[in-house]
């Protein structure tokens, strides 16, 4: 009933081509970046935000990475967590040569690195395809996480072989290090996420973006036409890794504040594709609702028995977790294999005709 | 200088100098390398057939192996412990294709992949649940396996044989032996080559896909039982086995996804390798590279033949 | 269904934030224990954590639990991974919180910078940073009864008696290659310039624990006279039938107090015979608190062990050797601060004037049960001896006398890694000893 385009008319190609070419999703919009923005800082308690929001923008930021090379682009990664961990790395090294620069420009330089390292590593990607291609990017997730013990340059010579974030001000207001407070580092994190989800966004509804569905779609087809599979297949590992690459930093900075190479490990590449696979494939919206499903789900169960009054011992309730969320996760595969965006899509085009279906 | 000394004259004078240690590390290769390809041919089975890269092969390794200790520890004999472990492993196969693939008929690959890690998940809480979180050894003497070693003079030194590692090799060709004879000369085994050629062909002549896929998922856990048995024969059982799964990744590119003689020379090859890297040049890097360089021996093989050394032919059409 | 997920998922979610924004006000000492019963680590992680555990459940048995209040254990499962160790430390530490024992060197160093900003101490009991034994410089982290620097000075130290002298010796030290391993190595490699033996390292990655033959293919490559472990979980029982497999000699094999536990050397059996380890915490039953857990707690069925046996191994031990250092802890807080329902800070007031000495000891039924710790402004680590126990095939052993570290050189050395590691951060608070 409220959620009806009727009587929107789109008198340009330019409303057409919109992103949100109905006026109650741009109201949508700005309500949830209002919610996002204004009601979660004031309302939300410590452990809302810290252990529930700030890592699940995260994680949506690195599952819309990996999306823009599985998704878009259909080259499976496992090496997301890696390139991750070259974000982090970086971010950490260029904030120690360059102490008084605003952490944020340095996150956000950070990427860079990853994106090059993803570069390189995307090379192989030229000739090989499918499952070959996922155990080539395990070779970089190992490799990397290797690197990230074994050179000891990485992590300043620590003793311990973690890197702990210093702290750091940004805007006269302290962002990183145990110091700062969480609604400060929850603040920066959705800002550097919907900037970039921004930019991501218009790369992928421009000219770049339809030549990375061409190669995903049928990359031979495509090399016909014209598209260069060297340009796409690459450009999409810079921009994937680049986004991975500035979640990992934030992972570190904005979240963990110390790390080692375990959080960078083979499993959190799992994880983020997951988020990606439930989520939905190629889609944006799909990456936050994958993040949030595969984030939040675990420690929603593990406080039901809490609120429940059930006397469970913490290790069978991690357990039964573990049973909950691969069951889960078979069971969604079967329902909805296009993941949480389609259900998504089909409960707005459900709500176009309500109260009247067809 | 020294360094180029250090990578291309160094390791071979030390080759030169002690033949007998030299032995021993090709032997050590050649067992880590059969038990890779183990591991490896699990994978290769249920892709074979099904198309499905199956994730959870690590984790049903511990889970065989922990079934059978857990029955064992329950106070079931041996023998019949390790026969309710293989009827586990039937139970599971018959489950995952009632439950899961049945479900999943012509996903994409990458679904069917990521139904398997919830699979692996399922089965890491599940195992955990039910055995317990503690490490377990494995019934070497109760099942009949030698232990023990006996030393070899050979090249003025000498080389210790661990009887274990001689019956893990010996198991492991019988295990081949016995699958390369199933799928050559039995019937199913026929049908299971058909379905692995061409799916609708295969259901075209009436051959029953679901059932085909229950007896591979059954024979990867044959497998998997046995890579558990040895494995935790030499170290023991416990979550962490499900690691070492990862390592039969490499082997799988080298030799080709869907290739059983690929996955037995791409293990050799690849135990033998990294080993003797890691002894003779590991060094150089500050050790610890045996996580990652076999994934670079199997990745320059790739850059020569994307499909893997015995992959089938990749035939690209628009 | 979309709709009632949604729905579902947002009620789940509210009801969450309103669960954690209500801290739990009754009063009770409430002690988080931050256990991994699942994960490539449980075996080690069960019997710490039930020992942890049940050491509370007899206090609050016996002796209705400390100055008259309960004592609350509540596990958060980690799975020995840092992330979701603080996940589980976010999530607890809301409610009141004493003190934090991580056991993870990997979560405490997580955890190290929070604990100045939310008041809550951590104990981590002969594991985590060992520069936080400078109190002056790290007042709310605690790591007595012995650093790792400690420990491996006295390792060396025993070493040294054992050959005598240690010069010109070779000694290997294989380590599992996360922050825990790598802690010990810059004393190592300053030990070995001093002392004038050679250290060669080989580390063990995670993936690799149970994949340990070219590990110790380069073992017998090298041919050092000692070994040195620093291993964890999985990894001890393969490190030591690999080294029986090369036909090392096992009594020339030294674990550290995490790598010679029963659940390390149970798998192997008689293979591992002449198997030496440090450790800290006596084993066995023969003590009257042990007996008292055995009856109040483990004979009424209110324990996790799976079965009595369990009791009295040592890693159960250690796990009460930490509950009874907590325990102490409470009760010297709540004498110095006159109340009963103390806080994080008042705990670290007890943690500090920690005097655990062989009399008191006595008193609380555990007579020769540990070193004694004794804890200063400015010691946060106590410094203690440590003992060696050697595996017989069935059982441990012990067969050395105390062996206290060497405080001159290690002090220095951890006074310079503490310098380093508050240098890049400003405004980190210390305390002045005064």
């Amino acid at each position: 009933m409220i959620y009806r385009e009727a009587g929107q008319f789109k008198t340009s190609y330019r409303q057409d081509a919109a992103i949100f070419p109905i006026l109650q999703d741009r109201i949508a919009i700005w309500f949830y970046l209002f919610v996002a923005f204004i009601v979660i800082p004031t309302f939300g308690s410590d452990f809302f935000i810290n252990s529930m929001m700030i890592p699940f923008l995260i994680f949506a930021m690195a599952s819309i990475g990996l999306n823009v090379l599985t998704g878009y682009t259909g080259q499976i990664s496992l090496g997301t967590g890696a390139f991750m961990g070259v974000g982090a790395y970086a971010c950490y090294k260029l904030t120690t040569y360059f102490p008084e620069t605003n952490i944020i420009i340095l996150v956000l330089l950070s990427g860079f690195f990853a994106a090059g390292i993803g570069m390189i590593f995307g090379l192989p990607s030229l000739r090989i395809k499918g499952f070959y291609l996922v155990v080539t990017t395990l070779a970089a997730q190992f490799f990397l996480e290797w690197c990230f013990i074994r050179v000891p340059w990485l992590y300043n010579y620590n003793a311990s072989g973690a890197i702990e974030v210093p702290q750091r001000e940004a805007f006269g207001l302290i962002v990183t290090g145990p110091s700062a407070s969480p609604s400060v580092r929850y603040l920066v994190v959705l800002s550097i996420v919907v900037f970039l989800t921004w930019i991501v966004s218009n790369l992928i509804h421009g000219r770049i973006g339809r030549t990375w569905m061409m190669i995903r779609d049928m990359d031979i087809a495509a090399e016909l036409i014209g598209v260069r599979p060297l340009y796409a297949k690459l450009s999409a590992f810079a921009v994937s890794s680049y986004v991975a690459g500035v979640a990992g930093a934030m992972l570190v900075f904005f979240w963990l504040g110390a790390a080692e190479v375990e959080s960078f490990d083979v499993n959190h590449s799992f994880l983020i594709l997951f988020m990606v696979i439930i989520g939905g494939l190629g889609s944006l919206v799909g990456s936050f609702l994958g993040a949030a499903f595969i984030w939040m789900l675990p420690i929603i169960i593990r406080a039901v028995p809490k609120m429940t009054g059930l006397d469970i011992n913490a290790s069978t309730v991690e357990q039964l977790n573990f049973m909950i969320i691969g069951a889960l996760i078979i069971v969604f595969l079967i329902i909805e294999p296009h993941g949480l965006a389609r259900l998504w899509a089909i409960a707005k085009q459900k709500l176009r005709i309500w109260p009247f279906p067809h | 200088m020294d360094l180029l000394y250090n990578i291309f004259i160094d390791p071979f004078a030390q080759m030169a100098a002690t033949p007998d240690f030299l032995l021993q590390v090709l032997w050590e290769g050649f067992v880590t390398g059969t038990l890779y390809a183990l591991i490896a041919l699990g994978y290769v089975l249920i892709f074979k057939a099904s198309g499905v890269f199956n994730f959870a092969q690590g984790i049903m390794v511990v889970f065989a192996a922990l079934s059978l200790v857990g029955f064992y520890e329950a106070g079931v004999p041996a023998y019949l412990a390790l026969i309710m472990a293989l009827g586990v492993m039937g139970v599971m196969a018959i489950g995952v294709e009632r439950l899961v693939l049945r479900h999943m008929v012509n996903q994409p690959e990458i679904i069917l992949f990521m139904a398997t890690i919830g699979l692996s998940y399922f089965l890491i809480g599940a195992g955990e649940l039910i055995f317990g979180g503690e490490t377990k050894s494995m019934i070497t003497q109760e099942l009949g396996l030698p232990t023990g070693s006996t030393v070899v003079d050979v090249a003025g030194g000498i080389v210790i044989l661990q009887h274990i590692d001689v019956a893990a090799a010996v198991i492991a060709a019988i295990l081949v032996a016995a699958l390369a004879f199933f799928f050559s000369k039995t019937r199913i085994g026929r049908a299971l080559r058909a379905v692995a050629d061409d799916h609708q062909a295969a259901l075209s002549v009436g051959i029953s896909l679901n059932q085909i896929w229950a007896v591979v998922w059954f024979a990867a856990g044959i497998v998997a039982l046995a890579t558990g048995i040895m494995w935790g024969a030499r170290s023991d059982v416990s979550f962490a086995l499900q690691i070492v799964a990862l390592k039969a990744l490499p082997v799988l590119i080298l030799g080709g996804f869907t290739s059983i003689p690929g996955a037995i020379i791409g293990g050799l090859i690849i135990g033998v390798g990294e080993k003797i890297f890691e002894v003779y040049w590991g060094g150089l890097l500050g050790g610890g590279v045996e996580g990652w360089f076999a994934y670079v021996i199997a990745l320059i093989f790739l850059l020569f033949r994307p499909q893997g050394l015995f992959g089938e032919k990749i035939i690209e059409r628009i | 269904m979309f709709k009632k997920i949604a729905t579902g998922a947002v009620i789940a979610a509210t009801a969450l934030t309103m669960q954690t924004a209500s801290v739990s006000a009754q009063e009770t000492l409430f002690v988080p224990s931050l256990s991994y019963r699942t994960g490539p680590f449980a075996g080690n992680g069960i019997p710490i954590a039930n020992g942890f555990a049940d050491y509370f459940t007899m206090i609050n048995e016996r002796d209705g639990g400390i100055g008259g209040l309960k004592v609350v254990v509540e596990e958060c499962e980690t799975g020995y991974n840092a992330q979701k160790g603080v996940e589980c430390y976010e999530a607890t530490k809301g409610k009141g919180a004493l003190v934090y024992n991580p056991y993870s060197t990997g979560i405490t160093l997580q955890l190290i910078p929070k604990t100045p900003v939310d008041k809550i101490p951590v104990l981590s009991m002969g594991y985590g940073l060992s520069a936080a034994a400078i109190g002056e410089k790290f007042p709310w982290v605690f790591n007595y009864p012995a650093t790792y620097w400690d420990q491996m000075s006295s390792i060396i130290k025993y070493i040294d008696g054992q050959e005598g002298g240690i010069k010109g010796k070779k000694v290997g030290f294989i380590y599992l290659d996360v922050g825990y391993g790598k802690e010990p190595i810059p004393l190592l490699d300053q030990l070995a310039e001093e002392m004038g033996f050679e250290v060669v390292k080989f580390p063990v990655g995670v993936k690799e624990m149970q994949n340990q033959s070219s590990h110790w293919l380069n073992v017998r490559k090298e041919k050092p006279d000692w070994m040195i472990m620093w291993g964890f979980g999985a990894m001890n029982a393969t490190a030591i039938k690999e080294a029986a497999k090369i036909r090392y000699p096992l009594d020339h094999f030294i674990g550290n107090w995490w790598a010679g536990a029963h659940a390390d050397l149970e798998p192997v059996g008689e293979a591992g015979k002449g198997y030496i380890s440090a450790n800290m915490a006596k084993a066995g039953t023969d003590m009257p608190a042990v007996q008292d857990i055995l009856k109040y707690v483990v004979d009424a069925g209110k324990s996790q062990v799976s079965d009595r046996s369990e009791v009295g191994k040592v890693l159960y031990n250690r796990g009460m050797l930490n509950a009874v250092v907590v325990a102490e802890a409470i009760r010297i807080a709540q004498e110095m601060t006159g109340k009963t329902a103390i806080t994080g800070e008042d705990m670290r007031i007890g943690l500090e004037n920690m005097d655990l000495s062989d009399e008191r000891l006595k008193e609380l039924g555990l007579e020769g049960f540990t070193v004694p710790i004794k804890a200063t402004c400015e010691n946060h680590g106590s410094g203690g001896p440590i003992f060696m126990h050697q595996w017989n095939g069935s059982d441990f052993e012990r067969i050395s006398d105390l062996i206290p570290p060497m405080t001159d050189r290690v002090r220095a050395m951890l006074e310079e890694a503490a310098d380093k590691y508050i240098a890049d951060k400003p405004g980190w608070q210390t305390q002045d000893c005064g």
